[in-house]
């Protein structure tokens, strides 16, 4: 019976990218589809950037970060220079470097451990039918509408203009890109120590031994044992820069999560009777329009739903997936976990999709500033989440 | 019922009901737009959809 329920899987997939076609137009159906191939290789390869980050500052384990440098890495030297040359037809994702941006990608950071998942991996994982993310979606797209709504006052507050390094011309953004990941990597894999009865290493100290790495003093310590880079991580990385690329080409700007969610927040909020006419984000153009237009005509709105139909296959294409009871005190804390990363989110112009990754492989330096200021947030997030008894 | 089951039904429930409101969403919303060509590169459209990044 399985062949039936995976012909049932790739049936429903096919009925479902040309029904958004019939109703909301090609474009939107093959980013439909697209979102379907984000979704189910999220999901096949376990390509967590909460995890990876969790796996680094716990057990010291680089694999997970190494890969979505790599990522970066490729989805840079894949679209920068369709980016330089597309004449206002692709955009990348470039935003200002604000007071918002640290606190919020610090809030971001230390929420997404509580709620195991970031943007992304709150998607796939509730698609994979895990509880925890199954609570967290409903409170994140809430947490995204309000702090979509709050964003200009936070972006008042002030800070710094973007700094779009396409400026230079795309060999040199390539260049620093290439160069920055390969320095996050290198200092990663210095911070491995031996896992040897080391499992349940502090944060604080992988946070000291992440900065001894960048002295000399480090070079003279002893070698830690190498284990092997699993292939989900590398082949994940692989596939999601390809499905990276198609979504540019396709949508004309990069991959984003949580701008879709904050529509899916205001289309509830006004269903609900809560008028949005005056808001100083969902009250003026191009915002309001949008929530005019069916979800289904919104471009992060159809990948959303795409991605978690993706993931909800794959989850299945094997049989049923397994299922862990989390406790009532972890599924409240990561709803609360759920409104912050929504929130945040919005104050640091995206999560670790249209944020870390759209902002690195679009050479944008608010994207390295978004990746330093949500990762030491993770390492609080990290002794929350112990509290919490995850 | 056990939690595994409650959890499992819900589940399916609450897609089957956000696949619902999906429809009522595309048949009530204005429906009137422009619709971009399929492939933004080479459209010769500038890129106009929403993003976190701002836009």
């Amino acid at each position: 019976m399985r062949w039936f329920s995976r012909f049932l899987l790739v049936f429903g997939a096919l009925a479902g990218v040309l029904a958004v076609t019939l109703a909301a137009g090609l474009r939107q159906g093959l980013l439909a589809l697209l979102g379907i191939g984000f979704g189910a290789v999220l999901q096949g390869a376990r390509f967590g950037f909460t995890t990876g980050w969790r796996d680094l500052i716990e057990r010291r384990d680089p694999q997970g970060l190494w890969a979505q440098m790599l990522l970066m890495v490729l989805a840079a030297a894949l679209t920068l220079p369709l980016l330089a040359g597309s004449g206002g037809e692709l955009v990348g994702a470039v935003a200002p470097l604000t007071i918002s941006l640290v606190l919020g990608a610090f809030l971001f950071g230390a929420a997404m451990q509580l709620a195991d998942g970031c943007g992304s991996g709150t998607l796939y994982k509730a698609g994979g039918g895990s509880p925890l993310s199954f609570v967290v979606l409903p409170t994140f797209a809430f947490g995204s509408f309000l702090g979509a709504s709050h964003q200009p006052a936070w972006i008042e507050l002030g800070g710094l203009p973007a700094v779009d390094l396409l400026a230079f011309g795309w060999p040199t953004a390539l260049a620093l890109t290439v160069a920055a990941c390969g320095l996050v990597a290198w200092l990663a894999g210095r911070a491995r120590g031996n896992t040897e009865g080391q499992a349940q290493a502090s944060p604080q100290a992988v946070t000291q031994q992440l900065v001894r790495t960048g002295t000399a003093s480090f070079v003279a310590a002893a070698r830690p044992a190498q284990p092997r880079w699993a292939t989900r991580w590398w082949l994940g990385a692989l596939l999601l820069a390809v499905l990276y690329l198609a979504h540019l080409v396709v949508a004309g700007q990069p991959w984003g999560i949580v701008y879709g969610m904050g529509v899916w927040g205001a289309k509830a909020v006004s269903a609900l009777g809560w008028d949005l006419s005056g808001d100083a984000f969902w009250g003026v153009a191009p915002h309001a329009q949008r929530l005019v237009e069916p979800i289904l005509a919104d471009v992060t709105s159809v990948t959303n739903i795409g991605l978690i139909y993706g993931a909800i296959a794959a989850s299945r294409w094997n049989g049923a997936p397994k299922f862990t009871a989390p406790s009532g005190r972890r599924l409240a804390a990561a709803a609360v976990a759920g409104l912050v990363m929504g929130y945040s989110a919005r104050m640091a112009f995206g999560c670790n999709v249209g944020a870390y990754l759209g902002g690195i492989a679009s050479a944008s330096l608010h994207g390295w500033v978004w990746f330093a200021l949500a990762f030491a947030g993770s390492i609080v997030g990290v002794r929350i989440r112990r509290r919490v008894g995850a | 019922m056990d939690k595994e089951r409650l959890f499992r039904t819900g589940f399916a429930i609450f897609w089957l009901v956000a696949l619902g409101l999906l429809v009522l969403d595309t048949a009530s919303s204005s429906n009137i737009r422009v619709e971009p060509p399929p492939i933004a590169l080479g459209s010769g459209q500038a890129a106009s959809g929403g993003h976190c990044s701002g836009r």
